[in-house]
């Protein structure tokens, strides 16, 4: 057997739960993963090689055939659209010397699409290989290319000073942050981690930093909105063996990138987040989900978990008490679906993304088959703030309900876009001016699985769990943006990401996009409008995970907001023909066959 | 420990922790499904045993029944009406040409077209390109008629090994149903036609053995698929 490949599986112990990570060790190697390197490890793991396949093709980074030295992915989100894209994109396939999905000539550099990667705020941005580049020109395109052309290190062009990618520096020269508030409960500078779980350790036992989290009003910050408290107190009393703490940091909502920033900015507040919920459900191993596009993280992270090591917060005897957790990166490779908590379990133990029917709950049966405690970044960074400073003090921000702050990642049409920390109860308005929106029309909250606002409609409207009960990401667009357009990016982005394991999502979504397709071709009928509501409602009623039951909302909210952009567009049937029948493109076939004809005789 | 549930306004007795589909069955009302096997994990893909469950909709497969449950199978028109849409999209989806399918009359999906009333579906047809599989020396894997109901990947595995012999490649659109010829080579005829008579459609062909049955005298045409359904519940 190949030497590297044995040395990969003797790496993960030949675990096949551990496959990402193998095929990852094998792409970054060997820059793809190849029939022979399939065999192998499906030899060594002793599965199939179409099971290996099966993880493998699943992921939108794995490739398992050539595509260049490098790899350059372009975002190509409505945002990215709205900042000069094109030019880029025509820019790159001048500069590379191919379009897209190709590799140029000499096999140097691969050209492919990606969906957000978590820089709406500076775009339009791309993936070179592990690090990112924003806020791109053609001029900029231009010089980047060339200096891979030189033979440079997508690393070296995006990090000239050579900083270590340890240090949190080198993340900032790589991305910039755009905090554009001042710390209210997250984001507070100089804590001193030890001290905050020395005390918290000494003074409670698990239960009662399950009372101070249930007391705290926490709840996940991820979009769904479950009370923190509860997660836990539910994950102490499931039995397991083991029991695991899972960090989601698969951020892949387009428009969100606020845990981007917590990660850079404070990413001990999120690993003590991750210790808090550990001792409360009695766990001793944990797991920071982290999408692949957030790779130029990755060793800065690990070297915060090592500090944690170092001064005794993580591994055996933590801090002189009989409380023992470790914490490792998983990395994604591309999936959105991914972000679903069974599905983000699914990849962590090496296989596809397929969300799991549920119930059982991963709390009660997750990772491995053990209770597992799923939070986002944000949830878990609020828990190391309230162990810190009580559960009253937490509340105190906000409102009853929805207490503490919420983390917004904005993006669109606005002077400021950046991450804005909101005290739940602020209206839409009061953000709107905060972020300075030149004349907002159209306002998408939490990503386009979330709602579509009309400022002028819902600009009283407060963000908070029992009305805008947003997920971090808040897209503007102004009243020159077309919106059935960005509508149909996004049924688009649906399709794209669905798994395609459930026949709703798979197969409807298809014809919910074709449906938006048709109506801005100007070929839609009433008739298609009322199918569009009831094929929704289908989707949204009988899809298997979150994907496809929000699939329909940008369609089915914008319908409501805005019924007057969709009206615009439709058209009375005259004659017997369907105005969605087009005759040119029906008999087209036909005169290519007589055209091919006439070329054989 | 036995509870009470209504289904269709009928109050029926149940075993707690039964799902659904089985506790309707038991009691005479038939909930279509293509993914479901007594008896087997449920798979929770194709959705067409959607129901309403206290008001909401849920795959009855995946959903255990509980005390006080008020289910509505056949009383809602709403309901009824997304089964047989599911069912049509499985139709408009890929390419099932039933009269030329050596599967018709014993194919689960034609037969529950039947029963839900389906005359044409409402989706646009698709006429999808799939590519015919035919490596593997005892089985044709015809893709046209693919539902991805997982039935295969899950439950069919290499004797010896424990492989999985089917798998699924890609995702969304573009997955294809794939089968590893090598595993499929070492199959016996008897795994091999239980592989086929597991398939709820005709994607998986026996190469060894078809067209036995003459029009009329094939399985669903005899009894159909609702009750054969109910029946093996009722035994």
């Amino acid at each position: 057997m190949n030497v590297e490949i044995q040395s990969v599986l003797s790496c993960y112990s030949s675990d096949k739960t551990r496959l990402m990570d193998m095929l990852w060790d094998v792409q970054n190697q060997q820059g793809y993963i190849s029939d022979k390197a399939i065999t192998q490890l499906a030899d060594g793991l002793k599965m199939s090689s179409d099971d290996v396949r099966e993880t493998l093709t699943f992921y939108h980074f794995f490739l398992d055939k050539p595509f260049g030295k490098h790899q350059v992915y372009l975002c190509n989100t409505v945002i990215a659209k709205m900042n000069g894209y094109h030019e880029v994109r025509e820019a790159l396939e001048q500069e590379i010397g191919c379009s897209f999905n190709r590799v140029d000539d000499s096999g140097l550099i691969g050209l492919g699409d990606a969906n957000c990667i978590g820089l709406s705020d500076q775009e339009p941005a791309m993936m070179v290989d592990h690090v990112v580049f924003t806020r791109l020109t053609p001029a900029k395109v231009k010089d980047i290319i060339g200096q891979l052309k030189q033979g440079k290190s997508a690393d070296e062009i995006a990090n000239p000073d050579e900083v270590l990618n340890t240090k949190q520096d080198y993340v900032e020269a790589i991305v910039d942050a755009n905090l554009r508030t001042e710390s209210r409960v997250l984001f507070k500078p100089n804590r001193d981690y030890k001290s905050i779980l020395q005390k918290c350790l000494d003074t409670n036992i698990p239960e009662d930093v399950i009372e101070m989290i249930t007391e705290s009003n926490l709840r996940g910050r991820g979009g769904a909105g479950f009370p923190t408290g509860l997660k836990w107190k539910m994950g102490r009393e499931a039995e397991g063996a083991e029991k695991y703490v899972i960090c989601n940091a698969d951020e892949g909502e387009p428009g969100t990138f606020k845990d981007r920033v917590l990660l850079s900015h404070s990413p001990k507040d999120v690993l003590l987040g991750m210790i808090a919920a550990a001792y409360a459900i009695g766990s001793r191993h944990g797991i920071i989900y982290l999408r692949a596009e957030y790779w130029y993280l990755k060793e800065f992270l690990q070297q915060q978990i090592q500090d944690f090591r170092d001064d005794g917060l993580l591994g055996k005897q933590i801090l002189g008490n009989n409380f023992e957790f470790d914490i490792r990166i998983q990395m994604g490779a591309g999936a959105y679906v991914c972000g679903d908590e069974t599905a983000l379990i699914e990849s962590c133990e090496g296989k596809r993304g397929t969300p799991r029917v549920k119930p059982p709950y991963p709390i009660q049966q997750g990772y491995l088959g053990m209770p597992t405690s799923v939070n986002n970044v944000e949830t878990l960074a609020c828990a190391s703030r309230i162990i810190e400073e009580g559960a009253t003090w937490f509340s105190a921000t906000g409102t009853d309900e929805s207490t503490g702050t919420r983390l917004l990642s904005v993006s669109g049409d606005c002077e400021k876009p950046g991450i804005y920390e909101i005290e739940w109860g602020t209206t839409l308005n009061e953000v709107m001016t905060m972020i300075g929106a030149v004349d907002p029309k159209y306002v998408q909250i939490s990503g386009p699985a979330g709602d579509s606002l009309s400022v002028e409609q819902d600009g009283d409207r407060e963000f908070c769990y029992s009305d805008l009960s947003c997920n971090g990401s808040l897209m503007v667009f102004d009243h020159t943006r077309d919106i059935l357009e960005i509508v149909r990016d996004y049924s688009e982005f649906f399709v794209e990401e669905s798994c395609g394991i459930c026949v709703p999502c798979r197969a409807g979504g298809v014809d919910l996009m074709h449906k938006m397709e048709r109506i801005i071709a100007g070929r839609g009928t009433q008739q298609d409008l009322e199918e569009i509501t009831t094929w929704s409602n289908l989707l949204k009623g009988t899809s298997r995970c979150g994907l496809g039951t929000a699939a329909p909302n940008p369609i089915l909210a914008t319908l409501d907001k805005f019924p007057e952009v969709y009206a615009e567009k439709l058209v009375v049937q005259k004659g017997p023909l369907l105005p969605s029948f087009d005759m040119d493109e029906a008999m087209s076939a036909h005169e290519l066959a007589v055209k091919n004809l006439m070329e054989e005789e | 420990m036995s509870i009470k549930l209504t289904i269709d306004g009928q109050e029926v007795q149940a075993r707690s922790g039964d799902n659904i589909i089985d506790v309707a069955a038991q009691n005479g009302v038939y909930i279509p499904s293509l993914c479901y096997v007594k008896g087997k994990p449920c798979l929770g893909t194709c959705r067409t045993c959607s129901v309403k469950v206290n008001g909401r909709v849920m795959a009855a497969c995946t959903m255990p029944v509980s005390d006080g449950m008020e289910i509505e199978v056949n009383d809602d028109a709403e309901i009824v009406d997304m089964r047989k849409a599911l069912v049509e999209l499985l139709f408009s989806e890929g390419n099932h040409n039933c009269p030329s399918c050596e599967k018709s009359g014993r194919c689960e999906l034609q037969a529950t077209g039947y029963e839900v009333g389906m005359m044409v579906s409402r989706f646009p047809y698709r006429f999808t390109p799939r590519v015919v599989d035919h490596a593997s020396k005892t089985i044709f894997l015809q893709r046209d008629r693919c539902i991805f109901c997982q039935r295969c990947v899950d439950m069919v595995r290499d004797k010896k090994t424990g492989k999985k012999i089917f798998s699924i490649k890609s995702r969304g659109t573009h997955a294809s149903i794939e089968i590893d010829a090598e595993l499929a080579n070492k199959m016996s005829p008897e795994q091999v036609r239980a592989a086929s008579d597991l398939c709820p459609v005709g994607c998986i062909i026996d190469k060894t053995q078809g067209y036995d049955d003459p029009i009329g005298k094939r399985k669903f045409e005899i009894k159909s698929i609702k009750e054969r359904a109910l029946e093996k519940e009722h035994r």
